[in-house]
């Protein structure tokens, strides 16, 4: 049967994730050393797992609020007040989600309409674009560059806007890069959108994790842009809790409110138990965030310093858990590179073209692995390149 | 500077040139510190962890349990020296415990062999008043290593975006 005069369209023309081909050759090869995953090494912290156990224990096994437990949004409203300085009113400005994801996929259908162009920063996570092209939007790719540290400009910006321009997606701190955007560098973005009249998508799900002088600032912070952002955070990468599935998005009710109908036909309301987990988290997690931080920090310092000693530069990532550091000198494109690294050394890194064309002469390096595995992964990408990367 | 000692603690191959990466200061500071610590006997000495098991003929490890009875002015501590001058003894710890005060760690070649440092050179010990040793037949984890193949850490994570 020929299902593709039946299928959507528009689905059957997206692109599958460009890193799947790689993952099922480290699936297939044993002793791979892998540093190449996007989440916490880390467990949820203890505490927090029991508050889920103990709701479950408790019989709480029912829908919650379409817009998540009135007690979460309050300690979301807490907690973005007291660690980024902007307060949001739980009752009408917050919406509890499905993760990070559904909030981007949620806020980019509620403001698009066809032919809507969205300017997409990259590298950068993968979701946006195809995101963006099932909401009817045109994607603008915005190329970030390894001179400026790969964040974004106010010219880059300013050279992308059309008449069109009606959504700009901010995903700092960055996945793949680590790169991070400071306030003088906000300051000079957020003079643009007004000038422009576009709202702004400000993807924080790395928030809690930025290393260099200065801690993470909210774009909703910068004067002026509360009333234009939709901020989407969430507490599987500060938390630790990737498989509860829970994120957040913040924003003017006006935008929130057309995000929570969408939210309340596709998916009803985020997991039960895992908003009773996060109520925990919000309450007494502050410390655990601390701790994952420093041990990430010692991470990071060691990988950075393992590549700009072997010559693969990278710029000192200052955020996520990634490093992105340049492949060139060994004269392959990333995918080869990428390819013959597992191949000859069974070290598993993901290509920097994934989250971009510009991505290319790149690679993505995750350091949410023990120190222990990081040494041996570096010291295999030495032996690598010291033998001519010949595969 | 804890944290130096963590990361020495977790592994004693770091070199000093990565510790200095790692806690953000130089390698001049790494190595004074180091010398400190042996100074003041906090670093007492780096070792190997051995799993002896994996080797023929390794011999037997036993943990004993000794009843002592405390001297008026040293307390435990003459009676640990004691314990702890034997080359077969790996480890001595005073412990809070209702059925026995020291506990010493020792290995020998055979069974008999330990038995016999026991009831020879520990139990006639004036102030050992009791002993009981347990035979170690699986060292599991140690040093914070585990000792076992299924207890290696497997990736559990999906391989996602």
């Amino acid at each position: 049967m020929d299902y593709s005069c039946l299928l959507n369209q528009k689905i059957q023309n997206l692109k599958p994730s460009g890193i799947r081909r790689f993952f099922d050759i480290a699936n297939e090869m044993d002793h791979v050393i892998s540093l190449s995953i996007g989440e916490p090494d880390f467990t949820t912290p203890w505490h927090v797992r029991q508050e889920g156990i103990e709701s479950l224990r408790r019989g709480k096994t029912w829908y919650s609020p379409n817009r998540g437990f009135a007690e979460l949004r309050s300690q979301i409203s807490n907690y973005f007040a007291r660690r980024f300085d902007v307060e949001y009113d739980p009752e009408k400005e917050i919406l509890v989600t499905v993760g990070g994801s559904e909030a981007i996929d949620l806020c980019i259908r509620a403001i698009i309409d066809n032919g809507d162009e969205v300017l997409i920063p990259q590298p950068s996570f993968v979701c946006y674009e195809p995101m963006t092209v099932m909401a009817g939007g045109t994607p603008v790719i915005i190329r970030t560059r390894s001179e400026n540290e790969f964040r974004l400009t106010a010219q880059e910006l300013e050279a992308a806007i059309t008449p069109k321009t009606k959504l700009l997606i901010l995903p700092f701190p960055n996945n793949p890069t680590g790169a991070v955007m400071r306030r003088e560098h906000l300051e000079e973005i957020a003079k643009v959108v007004e000038k422009h009249n576009i709202l702004v998508l400000s993807d924080e799900i790395y928030g809690e994790l930025t290393y260099g002088r200065e801690r993470h600032v909210s774009f909703a912070s910068i004067k002026g842009m509360r009333e234009r952002t939709i901020v989407v955070n969430g507490f599987s990468k500060s938390y630790a809790m990737t498989g509860w599935r829970l994120g957040y998005a913040l924003g003017p009710e006006e935008v929130i409110s057309q995000m929570t109908k969408l939210h309340q036909y596709a998916i009803m309301s985020a997991p039960t138990t895992a908003q009773y987990a996060a109520i925990e988290a919000l309450k007494h997690g502050d410390a655990d965030i601390e701790r994952m931080r420093e041990e990430y920090d010692t991470r990071r310092r060691l990988i950075v310093d393992g590549f700009c000693r072997m010559g693969l530069t990278c710029f000192e990532p200052e955020g996520a858990f990634y490093v992105f550091p340049s492949i060139k000198i060994s004269g392959l494109t990333s995918e080869d590179f990428c390819e013959k690294l597992i191949y000859a050394q069974h070290v598993a890194i993901v290509p920097g073209t994934a989250f971009g064309e510009c991505g290319e002469g790149f690679a993505r390096v995750s350091y949410s692995y023990s120190l222990k595995h990081i040494r041996q992964a570096l010291e295999r990408i030495e032996i690598f390149l010291s033998e001519g990367n010949k595969a | 500077m804890k944290k130096l000692l963590d990361l020495l603690n977790d592994n004693a191959e770091f070199t000093t040139a990565q510790l200095a990466v790692m806690l953000g200061i130089s390698e001049q500071e790494v190595k004074k510190q180091i010398e400190d610590y042996k100074a003041n006997g906090i670093i007492r000495g780096t070792k190997t962890l051995i799993n002896w098991d994996r080797l023929p003929d390794s011999g037997v490890r036993a943990i004993i349990e000794l009843k002592v009875t405390p001297k008026p002015e040293t307390g435990f501590d003459d009676i640990a020296k004691i314990v702890m001058s034997y080359d077969n003894v790996e480890n001595v710890y005073l412990a809070a415990s209702n059925s026995y005060d020291l506990i010493a760690m020792v290995h020998g070649s055979t069974i008999q062999d330990i038995a016999e440092f026991v009831s020879k050179r520990l139990s006639t010990l004036d102030s050992v008043i009791g002993t009981a040793t347990n035979f170690v037949l699986t060292t599991y984890k140690q040093g914070g290593i585990c000792f076992t193949d299924d207890g290696e850490e497997e990736e559990q994570r999906s391989l996602v975006l």
